[in-house]
């Protein structure tokens, strides 16, 4: 009898033990995960990326994107860099995405994580340029303007806005990026002049607003007045009840006293 | 795109991707819309907001607002909006919103002391009724009132106006538009004879230089504002000037700021008055054939009560400001008196009465104006120079003058909320016609309004104690006549007495002379100075108090019952903007819960009575009018009879449900499919606010303030119209031949309106000659002086507080603070400061500090930097926010003509909590 | 069964003839482990030469691209790491043919071979682990405590339900074994910090400490082909004298279950990873990688000729 219970002791002990370390692994774990999953958002992806919480779950972190792209643009994130580990990005100050039109990079990807859903790399959305115009030599006057001439979709992604110069007889050339047309390929960043960018490409979330869903710019599409209206379902009012509720809303802060 | 995780699951990837990626972003948004738009129903409708009256579309889907958006088509705003606008379709929803009539009960049954409870609307109208009849009973029609609104929509305001001064023949109906544009409304009289402006928002585009005068239109009235500001940025001679008492956010685009002390507007407007004649530009072509010169009392008081009765200890002193005024240096010059002389203010009775008098004496009233006396008394910022503020006064009399500029003014509540409120309108109007700059594209004074509804609900409908419909007065017997006539009324129905005005409501709920008040639309014991007095009214007096809202506000907090109201897109309804254009909308959605729209809360209310319980006999305290027995309203029942009614009818079958108003039968194609709660809970098949229109419409026909059908509003490509509508056209500038029709063949201009247009003659000071003179077809030049602020900084409370507004807030919050986005914005009502102020008090910004008046104080944030720049001397706190009461602390002074309350000068000290 | 019980002095002589092996047979009983580095670093190499030196089968087809998480060999083959795909499956995500397809090819190529033949052959950390190990015998590390190796198996339940409630595939995002291939073919990161701490653990903390008690992908190919495998150590149990040497050198031990082995014939647990290290060193001939359908034949031979 002593040695059983011995033995099971030593069983439950064993359990425990194991059990506590998988505990402890998994929450060390969950940790490292979240601190991933979490990492920098200025991650640029290459074409075809799906949104990035589903990017980041679908890719493989194979790397045959890196093998396949021909600038050396892409590159994996690194264990313990500020990106998350094994992914792709790119940096284009380093090097910029090119704009392959055969995408080869996103054909390389085995698991979809680079849509084949992107069929003209001219539809890939990387992310946004953002011009500091403090900083930008064109906003200051200065006939810079090499983004604009550098963009591949030049006219369409950043088109230039001419205004007077308030201090001079010379006109200013604003470049204006516009987001339905910019890939986030970067050119513009790598081509910048400035010491800095001043011109810098940035994820989408990290850039754009959203308008609220309850409000539609009024002239940008047109909305007939609707000619045989159908309202819904039963009507609300009508048929008050024979005896009212006992809680109504606003009451408590009109039962509260206070003024 | 907002697509998550957990969607993905339900599609497969290859699906989703195919959605999303490889389209630019904004075509997945537009892709997006268009697949969330299916099934959307959108109709036209307007703004809930300011006066401006923008266009909106609104977009319904299951019986949910789902979108809105500025409407393109509408000239007004051209598919703009201002962020208030664009939360139009979010106000409705608000988690606290009042679905269930709420009564204070103690033991199942009504106490004044109770807590409110869930009631049925039987049992809410029950209670109302027998109220009402106690009331009634012992103090007639001059023991109740109702609170309107210029947010009212036309019918609404109709509607109640009908069933107080016809069905109860009570003129103690007024509306929170007293409190807003009656300055205006009273100027507007006096000069014109006609009510609102001539010209409209496309003066704008014609004008040269357009000057504020106490009006922060960059904040208040943001679309017009784009309009001003794309005019100066177009037109390169255009200039913008801001006279205000501090630096606001119309000073980004003004090419000049002028900073005056509270009231000195009026010396201002005096000072161009006399430069234009001195510079000899007076356009006497114009000025002899369509104006005269005229002037009224001074002696006029602050529009206070009488006696000290119901003051505060403290505040006994400016009460007494009431009865007697010691001239200071500045009023002894300005009115030709020696300082420190104590004048009698003798005519608090009759303020508004006014004599003609002679060019020369108006040449010699203006002299005391210079420059210089001028400059020294209005510099408002202690820390400009002298000779700048000199320069400034000079420019602005420049643009006045100068023969080639068109010059528009604009004005809101700086004029409007004034102790001389109506004398600085009409001032306003003096130099413009003695330059004869009015009534022309580009040249005019243009008076905006804050509410959506203050011109088509409170003025044009006449919801005012002393207002009858399109220009009508109360104490007029012909303008009675009318409308007992239209109205199928006997002779002698309506109460010739002029009812309390909005303040005066008030006082007589604390004095205890009215004891029944039915509140629409409006928050007055938030919006209401000298808050204090009103709030212990209410709950310490023996009376009862009903406010219809659609949250529950600090008014409805302090009431005795609740009623639920439907908000605008939940009801058919009408406004009236700024430039006298009325448009209007269909319901959109069913109201929540139990809430219903006011227009159905008064035409239930009015089911409960018949005429027998109030066309007998009624007492009238003080009533002297002619016909009419002193202090009694006669019975009419034997007329009424004569008529066709029987005593017993109920005031909804005479009044509302007439066989007239029951022609116009629901369903009706207008609607398009639309619903009307109203209709259906009425269940009799009439349509009432078609109905009730084309009733209205009758009485501005023919008169200059012709308004179309119902139907031709609801017109698809109709965008609201502005009266008068005459022959289907709108009448862009009133009262110029070229564009009106009103006016006479030949004549240039002719101001027709025919109120206050038979004047005795006098000189400066007194009538000579009391035969009234006839002025028809003229307006008048008021000579009107300038008068000191009834209470000023001292050392006690040596800072003067303003109130007002904020872009992001709608008057008392009620609607913008439940849009959650907005109230996060702007979560709090703060103390604007000129740091040095602060740093003198040892303040910081952020510290909590209270300000306090004689009246009262509240606790609130200082606030040194941010959109309000305040001169030294000054502080500004907006009154959206009930966690920072600052009507505690304002002072009720009226204009004693117009009975507006100054919401922008007293004198306050701050200190920290 | 064994009619005849093996004595001490039958083991004592399987243990001098190990003592007595000359040079070239101590050599020869290294081959396996000499195959699996060849094995190991031939994969490293190929995807390193394919990706850094355009390493290619035929014109403009590359010889093996990727990594271990999914790869394409000479352009046509494609291989993905089935535990991998499974984990991004829990996270809510369909993929696409390819990668399923290479899971496909690489789940039923260890179904057939034996899962753990992954880890002793292809995976590249249990170079560092073997390396640890190896020194920690020589060192003659005590053990400072034991857990038991079933923790694996949780970590694989970890792994599973990790990345259904974080939405990532949980493994993949901290296995060093990607991070040190990831690291070798694409350059460096931090990844090395890593290995060592998994070199550190199993030399001074816990023999097998990561491959034998914490690896969830191990875990993983333990569960995958422990009933379909079909290259295992076949077991004579006739021969067996009990020496115990097979069990010293081996990484999985409890693999080694004599009594039972000899039930069936052959090391039937899931856990044993193919490596090679116990059949050259028995001096006894008792185990030797055979095909599981060869061995009941072969087994009943031998116990004819004992008998």
């Amino acid at each position: 009898m002593a040695e059983k219970t011995t033995t099971r002791r030593e069983f439950l002990l064993q359990v425990a033990q194991g059990t506590a370390v998988a505990a402890t692994g998994a929450m060390l774990w969950l940790y490292m995960l979240r601190q991933e999953a979490r990492a920098h958002p200025y991650a640029l992806r290459p074409p075809g990326a799906l949104p990035e919480p589903d990017f980041l779950a679908v890719c493989i972190k194979c790397g045959k994107c890196v093998n396949d792209c021909p600038y050396d643009t892409l590159k994996l994130a690194g264990a313990g860099g500020n990106l998350p580990i094994g992914t792709p990005y790119f940096t284009p100050r380093d090097i910029p995405c090119y704009l392959c039109p055969h995408i080869p990079c996103m054909k390389a990807c085995p698991t979809g994580a680079l849509s084949p859903a992107l069929k003209n790399i001219n539809d890939s959305r990387m992310g946004l340029a953002v011009i500091d115009i403090e900083n930008c030599l064109s906003w200051r006057g200065l006939r810079c303007e090499i983004c604009h001439r550098e963009c591949p979709l030049k006219g369409k992604a950043i088109t230039l806005e001419t205004h007077p110069r308030p201090i001079s007889k010379h006109a200013m050339f604003y470049p204006i990026v516009h987001s339905d047309a910019c890939t986030g390929c970067g050119i513009c960043e790598k081509a910048c002049p400035t010491e800095e960018p001043a011109i810098r490409v940035f994820p989408h979330k990290m850039v754009q607003g959203k308008i609220g869903e309850h409000y539609r710019l009024g002239w940008t599409f047109d909305t007939e007045i609707t000619q045989d209206f159908k309202p819904s379902g039963p009507p609300a009012t009508g048929g008050a009840p024979a005896k009212p509720p006992k809680k109504a809303p606003g009451m408590d802060y009109l039962n509260e006293g206070g003024l | 795109m907002g697509l998550s995780r957990r969607d993905f699951l339900k599609t497969s990837i290859a699906a989703s991707t195919a959605a999303t990626v490889g389209l630019p972003i904004s075509k997945q948004a537009e892709a997006a819309v268009k697949a969330s738009e299916a099934g959307w129903q959108w109709d036209k409708a307007v703004c809930r907001f300011c006066g401006t009256g923008c266009g909106i579309m609104v977009a319904t889907q299951d019986g949910q607002i789902v979108a809105t958006k500025g409407d393109p088509d509408a000239p007004v705003n051209r598919g703009l909006n201002c962020i208030k606008g664009y939360f139009n379709g979010k106000i409705q929803s608000g988690k606290d919103r009042l679905t269930q009539p709420l009564m204070r009960m103690k033991d199942g049954k009504f106490d004044k002391k109770g807590q409110f409870v869930p009631v049925t609307w039987e049992q809410a109208f029950d209670e109302m009724e027998r109220q009402f009849r106690k009331v009634y009973a012992e103090k007639g029609p001059s023991g109740i009132a109702c609170l309107g609104s210029g947010q009212w929509t036309v019918q609404e305001g109709y509607a109640m106006n009908k069933l107080f001064k016809a069905g109860f023949r009570s003129n103690n109906i007024d509306p929170n538009a007293r409190n807003c544009m009656a300055s205006a409304v009273a100027a507007f009289y006096s000069v014109f004879g006609a009510d609102e402006p001539a010209g409209n928002y496309d003066d704008i585009e014609y004008a040269d230089s357009m000057i504020l005068w106490g009006s922060n239109m960059a904040e208040m009235h943001p679309i017009l504002w784009s309009r001003i500001t794309n005019r100066r940025l177009g037109h390169k001679d255009c200039r913008v000037i801001n006279i205000t008492t501090f630096r606001n956010m119309s000073s980004d685009i003004a090419d000049l700021e002028i900073i005056i002390k509270p009231n000195t507007d009026l010396a201002i407007q005096n000072y161009i008055a006399r430069e234009i004649i001195a510079r000899d530009a007076v356009n006497w072509d114009f000025v002899n054939k369509h104006c005269v010169f005229a002037t009224g009392p001074y002696d006029i008081g602050y529009g206070m009560r009488p006696t000290d009765k119901y003051a505060f200890p403290a505040e006994k002193d400016t009460q007494a400001k009431e009865l007697r005024v010691k001239l200071d240096k500045y009023e002894a010059i300005a009115q030709r008196r020696k300082e420190g002389e104590v004048v009698e203010q003798q005519n608090t009775a009759d303020p508004a009465r006014h004599w003609l008098i002679s060019f020369d004496d108006f040449k010699r009233a203006v002299e005391p104006y210079t420059l210089d006396f001028v400059a020294e008394l209005a510099k408002g910022d202690p820390d400009e120079s002298l000779d700048s503020f000199k320069a400034k006064l000079r420019q602005l009399a420049d643009h006045y003058i100068d023969p080639k500029r068109k010059v528009l003014s604009f004005w809101t509540m700086g004029f409007n909320q004034h102790q001389r409120g109506t004398w600085v309108n009409e001032q306003v109007y003096m130099n413009h016609l003695l330059l004869g700059k009015y009534a022309q594209p580009g040249n005019g004074a243009f008076s905006l309004t804050g509410q959506p509804s203050a011109c088509g609900t409170a003025r044009e409908v006449g919801t005012f104690s002393h207002r009858l419909p399109a220009d009508r007065l109360v104490p007029n017997p012909k303008h009675r006549a009318d409308v007992e006539k239209a109205w199928h009324l006997p002779a002698k129905t309506l109460n010739p007495k002029i009812g309390s005005f909005y303040a005066k409501i008030l006082r007589d709920l604390e004095d205890g002379s009215v004891k029944w008040v039915w509140v629409q639309v409006n928050n007055p014991w938030q919006s209401h100075p000298n808050n204090n007095h009103w709030l212990k009214a209410a709950r310490e007096m023996d009376n009862f108090i009903v406010v219809s809202d659609a949250y529950p506000t600090v008014s409805a907090k302090v009431a005795d019952l609740i009623l639920p109201a439907a908000m605008i897109f939940e009801k058919w309804g009408a406004y009236g903007n700024a430039e006298r254009r009325t448009q209007h909308w269909r319901q959109q959605v069913d109201p929540p819960g139990e809430a219903r729209a006011d227009i159905w809360q008064v035409l239930e209310f009015s089911k409960r009575f018949k005429i027998k319980d109030f066309w007998g006999e009624q007492s009238v305290p003080g009533l002297k009018a002619d016909g009419f027995p002193d202090g009694k309203l006669p019975s009419v029942l034997d007329e009424a009879v004569k008529l066709g009614y029987t005593p017993e009818a109920s005031l909804y079958d005479v009044l509302f449900a007439t066989p007239e108003n029951k022609k116009y039968k629901w369903p009706d194609p207008i609607a398009k499919g639309h619903d009307n709660h109203v209709v259906r809970l009425l269940g009799d098949g009439w349509f009432p606010e078609k109905a009730l229109w084309q009733e209205y419409v009758q009485f501005g026909r023919g008169k200059g303030k012709d308004l179309a059908d119902f139907d031709v509003y609801h017109g698809d490509k109709v965008r609201g119209l502005k009266w008068p509508v005459v022959g289907g056209k709108e009448v862009p500038w009133r009262f110029n031949e070229q564009y009106d029709p009103y006016v006479k063949k030949g004549a240039g201009f002719e101001f027709y309106g025919d109120l206050f247009k038979a004047i005795p003659k006098g000189d400066l000071d007194k009538v000579t000659d009391p035969t009234p003179v006839s002025v028809a077809g003229k307006a008048k030049i008021f000579y009107r002086p300038y008068a000191a602020p009834a209470e000023q900084p001292d050392e006690r409370y040596d800072l003067w507080l303003c109130t007002g507004r904020v872009l992001e807030h709608w008057h008392t919050g009620t609607m913008t603070r439940r849009v959650p986005e907005l109230h996060r914005a702007v979560p709090a009502a703060v103390l604007w400061m000129h740091p040095e102020d602060a740093r003198a008090r040892g303040l910081k910004r952020n510290d909590l500090v209270w300000v306090e008046s004689r009246r009262g104080k509240v606790q609130v944030r200082v606030e040194t930097g941010g959109r309000n720049k305040m001169v030294r001397g000054y502080v500004y706190v907006p009154f959206f926010d009930e966690g920072v009461l600052i009507n505690r602390v304002t002072l009720d002074t009226t204009c004693p003509i117009s009975k507006e309350s100054d919401f922008k000068k007293c004198a306050v000290k701050v200190y920290k909590a | 069964m064994s009619s005849i019980e093996p004595t001490r002095q039958d083991a004592q002589a399987s243990l001098d003839k190990i003592r007595a092996r000359t040079l070239p047979q101590r050599l020869w009983s290294w081959r396996y482990i000499v195959l699996r580095r060849v094995s190991q670093l031939g994969i490293l190499l190929m995807f390193f030469g394919t990706a850094h030196w355009g390493w290619q089968v035929a014109k403009d087809v590359p010889l093996l691209t990727g990594n271990l998480s999914a790869s394409k060999f000479a352009g046509i083959l494609p291989m993905a790491d089935p535990f991998a795909v499974l984990q991004i499956f829990l996270t809510g995500h369909v993929l696409q043919t390819e990668v399923l397809l290479g899971a496909g090819i690489v789940f039923a190529f260890y179904l057939i071979l034996g899962g753990r033949v992954y880890c002793a052959w292809v995976c590249p950390v249990n170079m560092v682990t073997d390396l640890a190990n190896w020194l920690r015998m020589r060192l003659d590390v005590r053990p400072i405590f034991h857990i038991t190796r079933n923790v694996r198996y949780l970590m694989l339940a970890a792994a599973l339900v990790l990345s259904a409630l974080t939405g990532v595939a949980a493994f993949e995002w901290v296995s060093p074994i990607g991070m040190m291939h990831r690291e070798i073919i694409f350059g460096l990161g931090l990844g090395f910090i890593a290995l060592l701490a998994i070199f550190l653990f199993d030399l001074l903390i816990l023999k097998n400490g990561w491959c034998g008690h914490l690896c969830p992908l191990g875990a993983f190919w333990s569960v995958v082909g422990r009933h379909t495998a079909q290259l295992r150590v076949r077991f004579d149990a006739r021969t067996c004298t009990h020496c115990g040497e097979c069990a010293r050198v081996c990484p999985e031990p409890q693999v080694l279950n004599l009594k039972k082995i000899a039930e069936t014939g052959y090391v039937y647990s899931g856990e044993c990873s193919n490596c090679g290290r116990c059949s050259p060193l028995c001096p006894e001939g008792s185990l030797a990688f055979d095909l599981r359908p060869l061995i009941r034949r072969h087994n009943e031979r031998s116990a004819r000729v004992v008998s």
